[in-house]
């Protein structure tokens, strides 16, 4: 008898949630039918460049996994779904089906995600971040027949690319920039993790720095870890209360909080002089605050990789059948894979921008040896004295 | 009488349990649905994202693997009266301390191998000891201690990778092969996922576990001293003794949790920027499963499942990762209220009886009883 | 027949135990209907079962005459039943008056407002009509038990309740509250109320009540007028079989000295020395009572011999071997047997089975273990036998200890603490709370022991149960042995005057 009522209530519940399903497929439809106007809409678009994409042109298919800082990290990750966005659209792809990623909670996560993308039967996947370095090369071993491209760290494997950057140089620039930006005279540089990876972010921007005017102070901070903003904005603060007038991060997420504390300083008081210099993607909208009507932004410059000209260039050339196999690429200054933002024209006056653009072209030309480790940097201090 | 009544109990149990998942499936499914996505398929990605093919199995059971540790770990301070917030710290060292022997010792794998997981063992146990004395000795708050416990561990492991076991690289380097749980046959069954021996070992613990807390003096004084303090010490027991072996050896579970990363799942230890939450989620393992070994595994196999499988909601039914995240906490969250569903169960019978009595009175005459 | 209740073959089971098994209660309007039976005789249960908190498996309740179904105690409350709870149900830091009107606020019109005034005003009345004197602004927490109680039984008034259940009411009362509680009882008859009175108290009943009606073990024994009955029955339909009321002992024959306490200095938590160089000797064969008021060591005084509490100074022997600061354990294995004061915190571990307590202090011992491993078939043979003898009633040994009543878990640590033989017991307030069955047996057992050439020490606030007990009484004022009396020398107020330190009398023990 009480079993007879339980089965009741279960088949009640039943019942309500097919009925629910069913509704829930009919939104789906719905959605689809959406998908599909714009669908047609940026074949429109792509209409009207000419491009003769009504549909999509190819069934190579490309994903991404990303790192625990997620897709919409406002970093790199971001950057490079950015990438492959274009991608897509640029070939008529779908999103989903034609291109696509998959997001990482934890550090176990990254081999299912590369292995179950691989098992979906994209060409190419690319694994975003140097945290997934040991994952790709395991996957890559096991499906010789999938491509594969890792960033930020350089991966061993035929059929692996790894695309890498000249961040020391952009760094350097950027550096050149905070040394002339400096009033004060001290300048702050937020880390994330304490690594190779990030040393060379560290050491461009002390080279660059030291360059202008060896006399200035860098305090060099980590912040140990990516995604802690309270972590990065606590560092910020002393720096600024230090005297500190301009900080670059390399901080992922814990370096929203550098850009937090500076934004408050000024909020609370407009002439603050307080500025940010972003990094990895042009990080000029999260520095806007608007303090009693007028708009100020503290976002001095940022140090752009174009992760997503790498995924995308990489992309097309795979999809043309010259996938480089087993090669580093390194992006830098010269293929406009590094670049300094010049979006806030207010603070980066044209004189900053001709001093970038004097050191940029020292170092285009192989005048400068831009360093990006500690041993080197020593050295080179040394050759400025 | 008592074992008839213990089924029961028994019985009842397993039937809160799954009237629990699918209710949680239920709500789950209701937000799926008002954010305009397909339950059904979700949560036939769900499944398949685990029993698709044997990589994901295997990739499921190596991250059972450490949960089964930290929940283990969580659970024998419990039982005694302790909360063991530290299990992520002492995950840490025990990691630490397992890829420190596999990296740095050339030995046969008889001997390597249980010395990697005995040293990571102590190491963790060691981490335990701390907050075990000081509650025991000065009466500090093992909760207050063992978080800051975590903080240390991580930045110390971070420093030692850094300074000690790499050359300012971020990561250690591979162990030796002696050293490492992953069996080669294994591994290529289960289409070379990360599935390792641990899962022997912890399934070990966990008999370790049951043997120990129900069937031992031992198991009998944690019982009692974590139940009532005060009449354990009446009884003649140690309370400070019992407070220390408990995190010592519930540290030490934790340590284990670490070795199976360590010289299991990764064969390695990066720099950490933030905990692993491995440890965490073991509070939330121990105290689904009541704090019994049986329990334990079971919440372990359940957020294993729900953490792999949830990948492939996303890629599988195209959920998008955050609405997997609260799909996976509703189920868990409606487990855990299994009590919840007791009391409900309560009134639904209250309900039915009352209309029965009434039917049994009117057959019946009403006597007074005299003396 | 005018009744008010009705409660017609009530039966509520719980798993594995039926607590009530086809009970009848019937009162009538106007009268003092008492409701007599041991702990754990299933009394609580048939009040739950009528104000709505269980719901019984079979019977018919009836309110005026009329059947009701009560499924929920706010239905109760609609049917004019009240309850005055044992443990008060009264917020510490709310006034009286807010307490009284909780729930039922009188509210200010369109307003949330609670109009204080007007029911401050409304409880002076009410208090005034019954002679229920009470401050209706005072906090609950400043008021004494016996004003609490009055403020229990004037909530009830307040919400209009005509039958009053008092669930052990004089438990907590000090002799002068519980006349009191007695003529406010009276008034409320007058006024028309009828009352229902739990407890296993013989001689309130014989006071105040008009019937009685006894319950044993969850069945009915049956109803009787309290003036054609006498105490003796009572005791006899109570507990199912003739009661002495009168312990009966033979004149002791104490032998050689098993513990001696010298010069014992302790301290209390505070760092205060409760304990001032304490002097007593306890022989085999004997039973020493210690009286005194509560709070001049006897608790550290106990602790210290047990091992619990550190003895700053003194020395404690036991058949002259030290045994001075030593851990509780050794102190057990040496031959020491401790009924604790308060059994729930210090006497069990009340979520364990019965069994499992039963070897709290010998489960590292064979045959119970061996080599670290329980051997739970020789634990619970063993408990089964305990349980057995000294008649613990339960409805297994696998029974959780929290779900037996206070009698059966005191006889379960009686059992527990004599079975092992210690040479010498010491039984800190062991009859608290239990009922005359139980207090007869408790009394028979330790005087058996006696018989058995075991030393015991007594500590009591009974002062009944030290002069039926003792072979020797020792008086304790702070902190010292003041005085040894011979129980047949002596009586209750010349006890009484030691205890409060007037007067001296020779203090060697």
């Amino acid at each position: 008898m009480k079993s007879k009522k339980l089965f009741i209530l279960l088949a009640l519940m039943l019942s309500f949630s097919l009925f629910l399903a069913a509704c829930g497929t009919s939104d789906d439809e719905n959605e689809q039918d959406n998908e599909d106007t714009n669908e047609q809409d940026s074949g429109d678009t792509n209409g009207q460049d000419d491009e003769n994409a009504d549909a999509s042109d190819t069934d190579f298919t490309v994903a991404m996994v990303t790192d625990v800082g997620g897709v919409d990290d406002k970093s790199f990750n971001q950057s490079a779904w950015e990438g492959l966005v274009a991608f897509g659209e640029e070939h008529g792809l779908t999103e989903g089906e034609g291109y696509t990623y998959a997001q990482s909670d934890q550090d176990s996560d990254y081999e299912p995600n590369l292995q179950r993308l691989t098992m979906n039967d994209y060409d190419l996947v690319f694994g975003i971040g140097f945290l997934l370095t040991e994952a790709i090369q395991n996957v890559a071993e096991r499906n010789p027949d999938t491509m594969y491209g890792l960033v930020d760290e350089v991966a061993e494997g035929d059929n692996i690319v790894s695309l890498t950057f000249k961040e020391h140089e952009g760094s350097f620039l950027v550096g050149v920039a905070a040394a002339l930006k400096s009033e004060s005279g001290k300048v702050g540089f937020v880390g994330g993790v304490d690594s190779p990876l990030i040393n060379k972010f560290e050491v461009g921007f002390v080279a660059g720095v030291k360059s202008v005017d060896p006399s200035i102070d860098v305090d060099v901070r980590y912040a140990e870890s990516f995604d802690d903003a309270s972590r990065g904005r606590q560092i910020a603060s002393s720096m600024y209360d230090s005297g500190i007038d301009v900080i670059y991060h390399a901080a992922g997420g814990a370096g929203n909080g550098v850009f937090n504390e500076a934004k408050d300083r000024k909020n609370s008081n407009p002439d603050n002089y307080v500025w940010v210099i972003g990094v990895d993607r042009d990080q000029y909208d999260e520095g806007a605050v608007t303090v009693d009507g007028e708009e100020h932004n503290v976002t001095l410059t940022s140090m752009v990789k174009r992760v997503d000209i790498a995924v995308q260039d990489i992309s097309n050339r795979a999809l043309a059948g010259d996938f480089p196999a087993g090669e580093t690429m390194e992006y830098g200054l010269s293929d406009n894979g590094i670049l300094v933002a010049d979006t806030n024209a207010d603070a980066y006056t044209d004189d900053i921008r001709a001093a970038v653009e004097e050191w940029e072209q020292k170092i285009l030309d192989g005048d400068i040896d831009v360093p990006f480790t500690h041993d080197q940097l020593e050295t080179f201090l040394e050759g400025l004295e | 009488m008592g074992n008839k009544l213990g089924s029961l109990f028994k019985s009842t149990k397993l039937w809160i349990s799954l009237f629990s998942i699918i209710l949680g499936l239920f709500a789950g499914a209701i937000i799926m649905l008002l954010f305009g996505y397909n339950p059904i398929e979700g949560y036939i990605a769900l499944w398949n994202g685990v029993f698709e093919n044997r990589y994901f199995g295997g990739e499921t059971i190596a991250l059972i693997t450490p949960y089964i540790f930290s929940g283990l770990a969580v659970g024998f301070a419990y039982r005694s009266g302790l909360l063991n917030i530290g299990v992520e710290g002492q995950l840490f060292v025990g990691w630490l301390a397992s890829v420190w022997v596999g990296t740095s010792f050339e030995l046969p794998a008889i001997i390597h191998l249980p010395l990697a997981i005995i040293v990571a063992a102590i190491a963790g146990g060691l981490w335990g000891i701390i907050p075990g004395y000081l509650k025991a000795r000065f009466h500090v708050h093992e909760v207050i201690v063992t978080i800051m416990m975590n903080y240390i561990a991580l930045y110390v492991t971070n420093s030692l990778i850094r300074n000690v076991l790499s050359e300012r690289a971020e990561r250690t380097d591979h162990i030796a092969n002696s050293a490492s749980l992953k069996l080669d046959w294994l591994t290529e069954f289960m289409s070379f996922s990360n599935i390792h021996m641990g899962i022997l070992l912890a399934v070990f613990a966990a008999l370790f576990y049951w043997y120990t807390m129900e069937r031992t003096t031992l198991g009998f004084e944690m019982r009692s001293v974590g139940i009532n303090r005060d009449a354990s010490q009446y009884a003649g027991m140690s309370v400070k003794r019992n407070i220390i072996l408990s995190m010592t050896i519930s540290g030490a579970l934790a340590g284990l949790g670490g070795a199976m990363q360590g010289i299991g799942m990764y064969g390695y230890m990066t720099i950490h920027s933030g905990f692993t939450n491995i440890g965490f989620d073991g509070i939330a393992i121990a105290l689904l499963g009541g704090s019994t070994a049986i329990g334990i595994v079971l919440a372990a196999g359940l957020f294993g499942f729900l953490k792999v499988g949830a990948l492939n909601m996303q890629a599988g039914a195209g959920v998008p990762p955050e609405l997997v995240e609260i799909v996976t906490a509703l189920i868990i969250l409606f487990v855990a209220a299994g009590y919840m569903i007791v009391l409900f169960r309560e009134k639904l019978l209250k309900l039915f009886k009352r209309t029965k009595i009434d039917d049994q009175n009117e057959n019946k005459n009403v006597k007074k009883e005299g003396n | 027949m005018d009744y008010v209740i009705e409660m017609l073959n009530i039966r509520k089971e719980f798993p594995g135990i039926v607590a009530n098994d086809n009970i009848t209660l019937q009162v009538k309007k106007g009268e003092i209907h008492a409701l007599l039976g041991e702990n754990g005789a299933g009394k609580s249960t048939l009040m739950n079962v009528l104000f709505g908190i269980y719901q019984p498996e079979q019977g018919k309740i009836r309110v005026n005459g009329e059947d009701v179904e009560i499924n929920d105690p706010n239905v109760a409350n609609e049917l004019g039943i009240g309850m005055v709870h044992q443990h008060f149900m009264l917020i510490d830091t709310f006034s009286v008056a807010e307490n009284i009107i909780l729930g039922n606020e009188p509210k200010k019109l369109l307003n949330m407002n609670i109009d204080l005034s007007k029911a401050q005003k409304e409880v002076q009345e009410i208090s005034n009509q019954y002679g229920l004197r009470v401050d209706a602004k005072a906090l609950v927490r400043d008021i004494s038990v016996g004003m609490q109680q009055r403020v229990e039984i004037l909530k009830m008034l307040y919400r209009k309740a005509d039958i009053l259940i008092f669930d052990e009411p004089t438990a907590v009362l000090t002799p002068q509250e519980i006349k009191e509680l007695m003529q406010i009882m009276r008034s409320l008859i007058k006024e028309g109320k009828s009352i229902i009175l739990i407890t296993h108290k013989l001689d309130e009943i014989m006071e105040v009540a008009d019937r009685c009606t006894v319950i044993r073990r969850g069945k009915g024994i049956g109803t009787v007028n309290v003036s054609e009955t006498t105490t003796q029955e009572l005791a006899s339909m109570m507990v199912g079989r003739e009661v002495l009321f009168e312990t009966e002992k033979t004149p002791a024959k104490p032998k050689e000295t098993v513990l001696s306490v010298n010069n014992l200095v302790v301290k209390d938590n505070r760092g205060v020395d409760l304990v001032r160089g304490l002097n007593l000797e306890v022989k085999k064969g004997e039973i020493v009572g210690i009286a005194g008021v509560d709070g001049n060591g006897q608790t550290e005084l106990i602790e210290a011999i047990t091992g619990l509490r550190k003895a700053e100074e003194g020395l404690v022997k036991l058949n002259d071997k030290d045994i001075t600061n030593l851990k509780p354990r050794k102190v057990t294995e040496s031959g020491v047997g401790h009924i604790p004061q308060d059994r729930h915190k210090h006497g069990l571990v009340l979520d364990f089975p019965i069994g499992e307590n039963m070897v709290l202090q010998t489960y590292y011992q064979a045959p119970f273990s061996k080599r670290g491993s329980l051997n739970f078939k020789q634990i619970y043979n063993y408990a089964d036998r305990v349980i057995k003898e000294y008649d613990v009633r339960t409805p297994s040994s696998q029974t959780l200890a929290r779900s037996l009543s206070g009698g059966n878990q005191q006889k379960s640590i009686i059992g527990r603490e004599v079975d092992r033989s210690p040479d010498l017991l010491i039984a800190a307030q062991p009859t608290r709370g239990l009922d005359v069955g139980a207090i007869e047996f408790v009394h028979k057992k330790l005087i058996e022991e006696r018989d058995k050439d075991r030393a015991i020490l007594l500590v009591s606030f009974e002062l009944d149960e030290i002069l039926d007990l003792s072979d020797r009484i020792a008086v304790i004022y702070e902190g010292k042995i003041v005085a040894i009396v011979n129980p047949e020398e002596t009586n209750e107020q010349e006890l009484g005057l030691l205890m409060a330190g007037s007067k001296k009398k020779v203090g060697e023990a």
